[in-house]
């Protein structure tokens, strides 16, 4: 029996494109009204995890039961609940603002008093009210990919599915976005997200990191922190590119990770591991700004956890 | 299911007439083919560039030449030389034709000896070439008769009035003064008609694969054959304006006459346009990229205008192919073409013209709506 309170349940999915196994035996629970994340790089899975939910592709092997419809075995029935993002919403350029909307609400059979109502509703709520009869190929990329939401959101869903939607999107209208997101999930829109970029999953409720195909874990973004084994300790440096090949192989640091003018270095031990790194580097002669333990980022824990699954 | 399909077939009318160049290319192009056709296609035969070699210099040589002068077929140069000056003007392109009368050709008849006349003819375009020397072969076959006459004549003037001649007694039907524009005219039509169609539909499914709306309709609750009807509707009135406008050329301009019914002329070419539109979106299901659908296209129409019959006649192809034209829908809807408009034929006599079109469009347009799944496999 479905249960109503998981909007999502996928258990065992499997999905091939010989030679490759896109998804592999991916498992997770999506609860209703939740922002679920999936997290991971460039051909992670996360992709074809979303075509699957959509209806838009058949897995091999594996269920996926979405708003209580099995998308496996029907995958008509669950379109009528839920809405897909791709990475770049299917905007006709040619048509204007609200032809484009009026086409996608007649694909879902909405009634124009309803699609008129939400349309207006949609389209103020991201400050687009006035841009209604402008072509759709005029508008810029942040604006597109609001009209896109709103085409999207336009036969009210019970389920989004977003494909990377803040790809190539100003953090402004990043911003705009996801509060428009945190305003959906508030009136029970359970959103599955797809995100290459670490600082947005952070901002999920729950996350789960996918790698080639399969889930490394997945939980709430500060759960996950907690869960990494050790510590992790940034030694800030205008060379840190340089200093990666000295310390990527001292002792007790399990990996290095560089961001920006710092190192983030997975060790056992911080308060053991800090002062013997320091040493090291006065000793070479090597500068450096400051050595200190840190709360690990997402970024953090998924490199760890990939190095983890694949030691060198 | 039918706001889906009235939301489909007003938005594919928005994209067509918004765009400058699509819109352009609905109305301009297909009057300069009609009438382009309408005056370049023809099998006449004038003006063949033509040269003459006389090295007889009798009064006999000069009067055929006079014969072949003032017949129209031949625009003539006097040349003297031999056979090498032949060479060259043929291989230079400057006469397709050369006629040479040998010295002696006078004597000869004078002697009642069979004389020769020498044709030399550039054979690349065979039609050309066939034509004229059936041109020659008469001019030379007026003269003899003209001569013996002369000649019974004056020796027996009695006998050459009792020479019996069959007489051709020519009425050609349907098409009065043997018109090459009456026969090409709807032919094109046909042709247009299937070059325009072909390009709107080829491209109109790929297209929305490219800039990823085709993905976005796939999530909504569409169904195949809604999403085939959308896209077929509105290219199948686009075609009958297309057909309203190039008909009008063909009968105003081209003073093509309209004989038959407009609703029988009509239904066929609701038919054919179908199973063009089926053919075209079965293609864009097949294609990747717009490129792909273009090329394929391409392959398609190029052989189905050759044997549709638009130029070549059926008859004279190889078993083989004659049996390939039954795949044809232009085959069919040309016939329908020059039977509504130059014969006034009815529908109990085109009727299998009919079903071919009919079972062409059901075909393409079901496997058309098959191929449209709602996968991204």
């Amino acid at each position: 029996m479905p249960d109503e309170s998981w909007a999502v349940v996928v258990e065992g999915l499997v999905k091939d494109f010989p030679p490759v196994r896109a998804v592999d035996h991916l498992s997770f629970r999506v609860s209703a009204g939740e922002i679920f994340g999936l997290v991971g790089p460039d051909g992670a899975g996360k992709t074809t995890t979303m075509r699957v939910l959509a209806g838009v592709m058949a897995p091999d092997e594996g269920s996926a039961v979405v708003c209580g419809c099995d998308v496996v075995r029907d995958p008509e029935a669950v379109k009528q609940h839920i809405s897909y993002m791709p990475q770049r919403f299917g905007l006709y350029e040619d048509l204007t603002v609200s032809e484009n909307i009026r086409f996608y609400a007649d694909l879902f059979g909405i009634s124009r008093r309803q699609r008129e109502q939400a349309a207006a509703r949609l389209l103020a709520a991201c400050g687009m009210s006035e841009f209604s009869g402008r072509l759709a190929g005029k508008l810029s990329g942040g604006m597109k990919q609001k009209l896109g939401l709103v085409c999207a959101l336009i036969h009210t869903p019970r389920l989004l599915l977003l494909d990377e939607p803040t790809n190539g999107v100003d953090p402004l209208s990043r911003r705009e976005f996801w509060a428009m997101l945190y305003e959906l999930a508030a009136q029970g829109v359970t959103i599955v997200n797809s995100t290459a970029y670490l600082d947005e999953a952070e901002r999920c409720h729950r996350v789960a990191l996918m790698h080639r195909g399969r889930l490394l874990f997945c939980d709430q973004p500060q759960r996950l922190k907690q869960r990494l084994p050790g510590a992790v300790i940034a030694v800030v440096s205008p060379i840190a590119a340089r200093l990666r090949e000295e310390l990527a192989h001292a002792d007790g640091v399990h990996s290095v990770l560089l961001i920006g003018d710092a190192l983030h270095l997975f060790v056992d031990d911080a308060a053991r591991r800090i002062p013997q790194i320091s040493r090291a580097l006065d000793a070479k002669g090597l500068f450096y700004d400051e050595v200190v333990r840190i709360t690990p980022t997402i970024e953090d824990l998924f490199v760890n956890a990939v190095t983890a699954q694949e030691p060198h | 299911m039918l706001a889906r399909i009235w939301q489909f077939v007003v938005k594919e009318f928005f994209q067509v007439w918004r765009d400058p160049r699509t819109r352009f290319s609905l109305i301009v192009p297909p009057i300069i083919q009609i009438i382009v056709f309408g005056y370049a296609a023809t099998f006449d035969v004038h003006n063949v560039p033509t040269a003459v070699f006389d090295q007889d210099h009798s009064q006999e040589s000069r009067e055929l030449i006079s014969r072949f002068a003032s017949s129209g077929y031949f625009k003539i140069t006097q040349e003297s030389g031999n056979g090498a000056r032949i060479n060259d003007l043929i291989d230079r392109g400057r006469i397709t034709l050369a006629i040479r009368i040998l010295p002696g050709f006078a004597e000869e008849i004078r002697k009642r000896e069979d004389a020769s006349l020498q044709v030399v003819l550039d054979g690349t375009d065979s039609n050309t070439a066939l034509i004229a020397l059936g041109y020659i072969n008469q001019i030379t076959q007026r003269y003899q008769q003209d001569y013996q006459r002369d000649y019974l004549n004056r020796i027996a003037p009695l006998a050459s009035q009792r020479v019996p001649q069959v007489m051709l007694d020519e009425r050609p039907w349907f098409n009065k003064n043997l018109e090459d524009k009456l026969f090409f005219v709807p032919g094109t039509i046909g042709s247009v008609l299937m070059v325009m169609v072909m390009t709107l539909t080829a491209f109109s499914i790929v297209r929305e694969h490219e800039i990823g709306t085709l993905e976005q309709i796939m999530v909504t609750p569409i169904r195949p054959l809604e999403f085939i009807l959308g896209k077929t509707i509105p290219y199948l009135m686009i075609a009958l304006f297309e057909l309203l406008i190039i008909s009008l050329v063909g009968v105003m301009w081209f003073e093509v006459p309209l004989r038959g019914s407009i609703a029988l002329l009509l239904a066929g070419s609701l038919l054919f346009i179908a199973g063009v539109l089926g053919i075209g979106l079965l293609i864009s299901t097949l294609s990747n990229t717009q490129q792909q659908a273009m090329v394929v296209s391409f392959f398609f129409v190029q052989p189905a205008i050759t044997l549709s019959g638009f130029g070549f006649p059926i008859s004279s192809m190889p078993p083989v192919l004659q049996w390939l034209t039954y795949l044809d829908p232009l085959r069919y809807y040309l016939v329908v073409l020059r039977a509504t408009f130059l014969k006034g034929l009815d529908f109990d006599l085109l009727w299998p013209q009919f079903v071919g079109m009919a079972v062409f469009a059901l075909l393409t347009l079901s496997a058309a709506a098959a191929r449209f799944r709602k996968t991204l496999d």
